[in-house]
């Protein structure tokens, strides 16, 4: 299938045309007219987000959501690329379940998913998973984690971190020190001691930063830190790389923008781990992103069923979805405030987490011969977030109501479109050749 | 105070003083031979219990009985909720059988707001406890408690002094009383070791204090609070022993406590741990008038919620 993305505009403001054959950029230049027309109107192009933190609970909880449902869910985020957390049923420990992701995520054909590896078996933290056999795999896994507990055996990490050198692979940690956070809800701080509910301290995370940041250097690994919350996470971040330690960093959507004062009418769909933290701790994790610091935005997408949020407090669910919202929250925390430019963004939402995980095909510049990876977004566009709208199977935003910077208007996938006027083109009717 | 009691934030201080006076009407009422009042006849009060707690429960149960209301026990324990049935589906349930009001107890914090916002019932619903969140008619009748031992004070607690000792990090009761008596003008001094006070006391209207005999010398009012001893196994304090020298109210303390001072304790008590039996069973002791206070303050909260008909009429019928 051939295209021709007629007057997309480039980062540099320059209004082109784009076509598209085989997968890659044929050609970039004026007046071309191949293969179906998709005119940009002057919209944004962009390589295609990757995400490196989704989770997409397919196997064991299809009701929440599907590597299909997730995939829809991330084309229409503008996301080409998403890599499938390991802490499904049965978990991602082994080169089946991993090649299981693969494929549906292949099948789906909306999104490439990458599946992260557990890094212990059963995420129980007690010996390490198959992590040979998962790189080995059909699904090629690089990235690690345990992520939703942490790795807090200090000598299994640094055997991790040491292990996955020989194929080039990398631990993605969940920094919680489980003996800080014993029955945690939400931060820990004047918005926790007036509401009664048991703290999540800021030293919980960074104590584990601090621990694992030495240990890369130590044993000369590399380490990616998952969703960082904290100043003083990214101060030790920044230590870290000023050290010349092999360090990335990510944050979340949802910690750049909201604060855990929002906490204060129990209303779960806030709930998340780790947890929404202070004014202080956002502006610090923008300051982090713009200045590099923190080299990537991760959604930490972790969808769930109604029942697990239509609850009090205590018994309702950790997580927030966040793929259709990813983009249109970064523009609004980091670019309507002037801290970070569009190509700042696509560095930290496209180009820096391919390069992280090696995903070839994606986060590289639109130019020609380069895959065809691309969203399509339209700046100066405004939507009011709606939860019944959602692709993803759950509904769970904190976003609901809010107007939104930032739309994407079409998303191609190796050269297909999967994303077409903000609707998912379905593979049936022909948007693959 | 809107349709929901669920925060002494609910209230500003002339809604409370409000409470306290139409609790002082109510117990002239009650001193007379017509112990029951007819103000809230035909209207459905159910006591939703998810924790063991037969003092508040009886507590409002006469509250609203007194009241003429129809009570309903909802026991998390032998119903459905133990097996797992979700507060939405519990109160789905009473929203059909008409609940005009619900007296919710539950330990998780903020569970009583979960039900008043979430649409899943319209009736008023009244905070008895959530998780280690507030307990706000247990304010008020502390409150109340203490305007009937000091005359003086009539629309502001102004000049009062108050320490609160003991597990504030865990206790609703702390916190609903913090914010009332505050309100009201007390100056309050918290008293525990540090690993028992929140780290965000640093925004409360409070002193904090870690040494007991000095913070009570000047007490107006001493509010023991009670210990758990799973604490301990938590490693808050190291022993019961060692807690009780440092912040349990013995003898010799009681003794320190200037003539006017009064003793509380919101029950129930573990004697010889945060309270000498001494200092629990003397004169300065109003442990008991806490009790019978706290029917005549959820009467004056039903009957302002609920909004039943004039006082004054049935004081003269
Ligand atoms: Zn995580």
């Amino acid at each position: 299938m051939k295209y021709t993305i007629k007057n997309a505009r480039m980062l540099d403001d320059a209004i082109v045309d784009i076509e598209i054959a085989n997968g890659v950029i044929a050609n970039i230049g004026k007046e071309i007219s191949a293969g179906e027309i998709v005119d940009a109107q002057k919209s944004l192009v962009i390589p295609g987000l990757v995400d490196l933190h989704t989770h997409l609970r397919e196997p064991g909880r299809e009701d929440s959501e599907t590597v299909a449902t997730g995939s829809a869910a991330a084309a229409k985020g503008g996301f080409t690329a998403i890599s499938a957390m390991a802490n499904t049923f049965p978990v991602a420990d082994t080169a089946g379940v991993v090649e299981q992701v693969f494929r549906l995520g292949q099948e789906a054909g909306l999104c490439d998913v990458f599946p992260i590896g557990a890094v212990t078996a059963g995420l129980e933290g007690k010996k390490l998973a198959e992590l040979g056999a998962m790189a080995n795999s059909k699904a090629q896994v690089r990235i690690f984690s345990d992520d939703g507990k942490c790795v807090s055996d200090p000598l299994l990490m640094r055997r991790a971190l040491e292990y996955v050198k020989t194929f080039n692979g990398i631990i993605a940690q969940h920094a919680q020190e489980p003996a800080l956070t014993v029955g945690s809800q939400m931060n820990e701080g004047l918005v926790s001691s007036k509401l009664g509910l048991t703290g999540w301290p800021a030293v919980a995370e960074e104590a584990i930063i601090a621990r694992d940041i030495l240990l890369a250097e130590h044993v000369g690994s590399r380490l990616h830190i998952c969703h960082l919350t904290t100043a003083g996470g990214v101060d030790l971040v920044r230590f870290a790389k000023s050290r010349g330690i092999n360090v990335t960093a990510e944050v979340t959507p949802h910690h750049l923008l909201l604060t855990d004062e929002l906490v204060s009418n129990y209303d779960p769909v806030f709930k998340v781990n780790p947890p929404l933290r202070t004014e202080k701790d956002v502006m610090a994790l923008r300051k982090g992103l713009a200045d590099g610091t923190i080299d990537i935005v991760g959604t930490d997408h972790a969808p769930h069923p109604t029942e697990d949020k239509d609850c009090e407090w205590q018994s309702a669910a950790f997580g927030m979805v966040g793929l259709e919202t990813a983009l249109s929250v970064v523009v609004k925390a980091m670019i309507e405030t002037e801290l970070m430019s569009w190509e700042t963004l696509v560095e930290r939402m496209s180009i820096a987490p391919a390069k992280i995980a090696g995903y070839a095909k994606h986060g590289q510049i639109v130019a020609k011969g380069s895959p065809a990876n691309l969203a399509i977004i339209d700046t100066s566009a405004t939507w009011i977030v709606d939860r019944n709208t959602l692709a993803s199977k759950s509904k769970n935003t904190p976003f609901a109501g809010m107007t939104m910077p930032a739309q994407v208007r079409h998303t191609f996938l190796n050269g297909d479109l999967v994303l077409k006027n903000g609707q998912i083109v379905s593979k049936m009717n022909g948007g693959s050749n | 105070m809107e349709k929901h009691l669920l925060s002494i934030n609910d209230l500003s201080a002339s809604e409370a003083i409000q409470i306290l006076n139409t609790a002082s009407e109510l117990s002239k009422i009650s001193d007379g031979p017509m112990k029951k009042l007819p103000t809230l006849r035909g209207r459905t009060v159910v006591n939703l219990f998810f924790e063991d707690s037969t003092r508040t429960r009886i507590s409002f149960e006469s509250a609203a009985k007194r009241l003429s209301a129809d009570v309903i026990n909802f026991s998390a324990k032998g119903s459905s909720v133990s097996k797992g049935e979700s507060l939405k589906d519990t109160a789905q349930t009473l929203q059909a059988m008409g609940a005009d009001a619900v007296v919710i107890r539950h330990g998780a914090s903020g569970a009583a707001q979960r039900l008043a916002d979430s649409g899943w019932i319209s009736a008023s619903v009244i905070n008895a406890g959530d998780g280690t969140h507030e307990h706000p008619t247990q304010a008020l009748l502390d409150a109340y408690t203490i305007r009937s031992k000091f005359p003086d004070l009539k629309d502001n607690f102004n000049g009062l002094k108050v320490a609160i000792v003991g597990d504030i990090l865990h206790s609703r009761v702390a916190r609903s009383n913090v914010l009332l008596l505050s309100k009201l003008g007390a100056k309050i001094t918290l008293v525990a070791p540090p690993t028992l006070i929140p780290v965000g006391v640093t925004d409360w209207d409070v002193d904090v204090s870690y040494d007991l005999d000095s913070a009570i010398l000047n007490a107006d009012v001493v509010m023991m609070l009670r210990i758990q001893s799973e604490r301990m196994a938590a490693s808050f304090f190291p022993s019961e022993r060692e807690y009780s020298r440092g912040y349990g109210l013995d003898l010799a303390r009681l003794n320190s406590l200037k003539d006017s001072t009064i003793v509380m304790h919101p029950g129930p008590m573990n004697r010889g741990l945060e309270i000498s039996a001494e200092s629990a069973d003397s004169h300065k002791s109003v442990v008991l008038a806490q009790v019978s206070n706290g029917v005549l303050v959820r009467m004056a909260v039903l009957y302002q919620l609920l909004g039943g008909a004039a006082l004054t009429g049935e004081v003269g019928a």
